[in-house]
């Protein structure tokens, strides 16, 4: 049975709340008046959502509340729900005023166009498949992307949010993915080999001339498609058939004409003229739209970079040919030679490469240079093919170098060269996009006594981990009187045929068979490096440390060791401190002795960024052990509170869910009631003297691990 | 209906299995025996290691003892073990002793797979010792001529547990396997399946599509194998896009983005 509607004045009372009426002003009995004709399902949906919003911006809320009830008799409730995290999204990248103006683009929503919005594709369910599909076709690498329309600029397709020209789900599918096989043909079959723009120059009205010349490259690429891909091609057909109108007798003409499988381009070239001339241009529904500016911007910053590319890699190849060939050429010899003939046939792109006449195999990323450089030119210049001399390309600005993360920070561009991770947003019930600007640092070391001294300190307990640690160490045994193993065991036997002998029954465990130790453990601990440890705490923690390499190296565990602080979402940073490749060394131990309390204590990055590094370690079993001294927190920020204890906790499921064991070791003392919430995913235990925590965290470990 | 039982070590192949070289492998493989140089097979899944091995069998004509090896898989699994029978224990030969005594070809399929103390015992019979010590037995069994040993294993895993150790592999003649170029490929489908032409160029192309999705999300590209169970079934009636669903898409990924991508390039083609 469905919940009675909620009444004006209820709902009136939580307006003021999650608006801030008291200070904001906004009229919330207007709303409450028209959201009262509501049912409660609508009714729950729209609070819910002005609720979450609010919990970003109260303005954006205002105005959601404002709209949202006008609209909801025509629009589907998943349009509506993305269109308000879509705003959600827009002011968390750039602020208020874009997101307004999204907000009012809703105004002009037209009931009649997007009669089929219900059925309709939506960029966000689709790109997943589409993305795949399309890495599948041959050629360049294109990624999708989301934007406008639909368009492509040679690396990447553009797909609009929506596609929905048909009442069906499935069809929109299938025109959306015409779309992308249409975009993908003009990367690959050459449309975007030529220069478009002086092209339509020479004509009077130049983008009446770029309209037929894309005109006349759908037809030429539709045809090119029929041959490579006829079930897509079919599905092309039908789709045409109901959304477009049948092309004029000239058209079909050109049409004729571009589908012999030998089209190029520049057959389309030829046919302008004559194109040019007819008044009617067919427009597909599946077309997307030509963008010879951003095809020109792609192409322009491509091609030097390629070139430099390859030429350095064939200097590479070449170097490693001649290595292996070890007598030397005379001087007098030209250079060795390389030459690169492409085969583009049955759908398929492959190059041969030779050397002197020479074939060699080239690596996978030459190939894709090759490919790429191929469908730039239609063949591969030959002065593409002379390898780099020596000193002749500065190769940290050929290919894509890490970014120090000093230097980017000094910057205008505070997220260049960083990793983004998301956020989970309590308010709003869903993910803040490419929220957190995460940066990897590695701690200063300090080369001090504070190694030495630590073991001094503890000798006893060092002495009594060593015992205990030894005897974890899983060692290769025998185990006797088994079912099955490799080999007889004696004693057993002489056992059971005496048995036997004796009239009672024989065991069948007779075998022995030996148990190998295989302790496949990976490990990260994630040190809170937060303003708040200064003191005791950091000590302590870096006592622990060390007492936990000694019983770690040991053990044989791989196991690495990350500080985590930070300011706000845009400078969050992770310290290096033991990597899962570093060996327990000197610099490690002063690393350890230089970890130093740093700013705030934003957990859900780091939690993020370790579960990445741990899933891409191989093991049978990860750890994600956390050290920290409190509740989570950050500069003058929502994070402090609620936010920062949901995010953590999300952080952590997330990490759960991938098959990482989280465990939490925290200090805090006065706070406990937030903790088994937020610490819901993983395991904890909450220690109350910090000078128990050197000898207790290795002890914590070893009951964890075993 | 009864299912023929037969021993490995004294039965041989009796019919050409159907092998297209790619390139001179057989001839490598045959100058290999003759000089009693054990070979290692290299290559992705499906390619037609074991196949190659079976056609090589049979036009050397000796006895072909495969061992499939797996992470359990000890060195008394392969050399023997004593066995309890009524109240006496009995020695029992394993396949690679087995295939040394009838001077046979032993053929450990994805040797990688198997844990590390295996593979050393079978160093003394792959450089040129040629034999095999049975520590428990205290007997040596020297090979005859006509025996030989081959491996396999597919570098393609790129593990650094599943290496293979260069004191193992620099005791063997490599060849490389890869699947076969397109044309050779759409014979091969053609011929194992009994498609038509068309088909199997259609397949192949299928084929290389998904091949390109190597390394964004698929682990590995449809091998030649899944391409003859594909053409098979398409052989058998059933429609060429569920035909790739069932026999490719399916077997080679289980992430439902993946799958519905790769379902839409089968429907693409076909």
């Amino acid at each position: 049975m469905a919940l009675a509607p909620l009444t004006a004045g209820e709902m009136e009372a939580s307006l003021h709340v999650w608006l801030d009426t008291e200070f904001t002003y906004y009229k919330v009995d207007q709303l409450a008046r028209e959201l009262d004709r509501l049912t409660r399902d609508e009714q729950d949906f729209i609070l819910g959502w002005i609720r979450r919003i609010a919990s970003t911006h109260i303005t954006l809320a205002w105005q959601f509340g404002r709209r949202a009830p006008a609209l909801l008799p025509h629009m589907e409730l998943r349009l509506l729900e993305a269109w308000a995290l879509h705003t959600c999204d827009v002011f968390d990248r750039t602020g208020l005023q874009n997101a307004l103006r999204v907000m009012e683009q809703v105004d002009s929503f037209d009931v009649v166009q997007h009669k089929n919005d219900a059925a309709g594709a939506l960029f966000e369910e689709i790109s997943p498949v589409l993305g795949n599909f399309v890495c599948g076709l041959s050629g360049r690498r294109l990624r999708i992307e989301e934007g406008d329309a639909a368009w492509t600029d040679g690396e990447r397709i553009v797909l609009p949010p929506l596609i929905a020209a048909l009442p069906d789900r499935d069809d929109n599918f299938q025109l959306a993915k015409v779309m992308v096989a249409l975009l993908w043909a003009q990367t690959r079959f050459g449309t975007l080999r030529i220069d478009l723009v002086a092209v339509a120059a020479g004509y009077p009205d130049p983008e009446r001339a770029l309209n037929h010349l894309y005109a006349l490259e759908i037809l030429r690429l539709s045809a090119q498609i029929k041959r490579e891909l006829p079930g897509l091609h079919r599905a092309m057909q039908g789709l045409r058939s109901r959304l477009d109108a049948p092309l004029s007798p000239a058209w079909q003409a050109f049409e004729t004409r571009l589908a012999a499988s030998g089209a190029t381009v520049d057959d389309s070239l030829a046919l302008l003229d004559s194109a040019y001339a007819e008044t009617a241009c067919p427009q597909f529904s599946d077309q997307g739209c030509l963008r010879p500016d951003a095809i020109a911007a792609a192409r322009a910053a491509r091609l030097d970079k390629e070139k430099a590319r390859l030429r350095i890699k064939l200097a590479e190849l070449l170097a490693e040919q001649q290595a292996t060939q070890p007598e030397t050429r005379p001087a007098s010899e030209p250079p060795p030679e390389f030459e690169v003939a492409p085969r583009d046939e049955n759908g398929r792109l492959d190059f041969e490469i030779t050397l002197d006449d020479a074939p060699i195999a080239p690596p996978d990323g030459v190939r894709q240079l090759l490919t790429s450089i191929y469908l730039d030119f239609g063949d591969i210049p030959p002065d593409y093919l002379t390898p780099a001399g020596e000193g002749e390309y500065d190769a940290s600005r050929v290919f894509d170098q890490p970014e120090d993360p000093d230097a980017v920070w000094q910057g205008t561009y505070h997220e260049k060269g960083a990793e983004l991770y998301p956020e989970w947003d309590h308010g709003r019930q869903h993910y803040r996009k490419n929220w957190c600007v995460m940066r990897e640092k590695t701690v200063a070391p300090v080369y001090d006594n504070f190694h030495r001294e630590t073991l001094g300190k503890y000798a006893g307990v060092v002495k009594h981990l060593r015992k205990k640690f030894e005897a974890l160490r899983d060692e290769n045994r025998l185990d006797k009187r088994q079912t099955q193993g490799d080999e007889i065991d004696l004693d057993a036997l002489i056992e059971a045929l005496a048995d036997a002998r004796d009239g009672s029954e024989m065991s069948d465990r007779l075998f022995q068979r030996m148990h190998r130790a295989e302790r496949n453990i990976a490990v990260v601990f994630l040190v809170d490096m937060s303003g708040s440890t200064q003191g005791w705490i950091n000590e302590a923690e870096r006592e622990a440390l060390i007492l936990l390499c000694e019983a770690l190296e040991l053990l044989g565990d791989r196991y690495a060791i990350y500080g985590f602080s930070g300011t706000t979402r845009k400078r969050c940073e992770l310290f290096r401190i033991k990597t899962f490749d570093d060996r327990y060394d000197d610099e490690v131990k002063a690393r350890i002795s230089g970890i130093r309390p740093q700013e705030y204590t934003r957990m859900g990055f780091a939690l993020r960024h370790m579960s990445k590094l741990l899933n891409q370690v191989e093991a049978k079993t990860r750890v994600l052990i956390t050290l920290s001294d409190g509740r989570p927190d950050d500069y003058f920020d929502v994070y402090r509170g609620v936010y920062g204890v949901e995010d953590t906790r999300m952080a952590l499921l997330e990490a759960a869910r991938t098959g990482i064991h989280p465990f939490c070791i925290t200090l805090d003392r006065d706070a406990r009631d937030y903790l088994p919430h937020m610490y819901g995913a993983a395991r904890y235990v909450i220690l109350d003297d910090v000078r128990q925590l050197p000898v207790k965290v290795t002890d914590i470990y070893r009951r964890i691990t075993t | 209906m009864n299912a023929r039982t037969l021993d490995p070590a004294h039965h041989l192949i009796e019919k050409e299995p159907y092998y297209e070289a790619v390139g001179d492998e057989i001839q490598l493989f045959e100058a290999a025996y003759r000089q009693q140089i054990p070979v290692l097979l290299k290559g992705p899944t499906g390619c037609g290691k074991t196949r190659f091995m079976e056609h090589m069998a049979w036009r050397l004509k000796r006895p072909l003892i495969t061992v499939s090896c797996h992470d359990d898989l000890t060195a008394s699994d392969l050399v023997g073990r004593y066995l309890v029978k009524g109240g006496e224990t009995v020695w029992v030969d394993g396949p690679l002793t087995r295939a040394v005594r009838c001077g046979g070809i032993c053929y450990l399929d994805e040797i990688v797979e198997a844990r590390k103390d295996t593979m050393v015992v079978i160093h003394p019979l792959a450089d040129d010792r040629r034999n095999l010590p049975m520590e428990k037995l205290g007997q040596v069994v020297e090979a005859p001529p006509e025996f030989c040993m081959a491996i396999s294993y597919n570098p393609g895993y790129q593990s650094v547990l599943k290496d293979l150790k260069q004191s193992t592999r620099q005791r063997f003649v490599a060849l490389e396997f890869d699947y076969p170029g397109a044309a050779l490929e759409r014979r091969i489908v053609a011929t194992e399946s009994g498609v038509s032409d068309a088909i199997a160029d259609n397949l192949v192309r299928f084929a290389q599509m998904t091949r390109n999705l190597k390394g964004s999300g698929l682990e590995e590209g449809a091998s030649t194998r899944l391409l003859v169970h594909a053409g098979k079934l398409i052989a058998d009636g059933v429609s060429p896009v569920s035909a790739c669903k069932a026999a490719v898409a399916q077997a080679v990924t289980d992430d439902a983005d993946m799958l519905k991508a790769i379902q839409e390039l089968s429907s693409s083609i076909f």
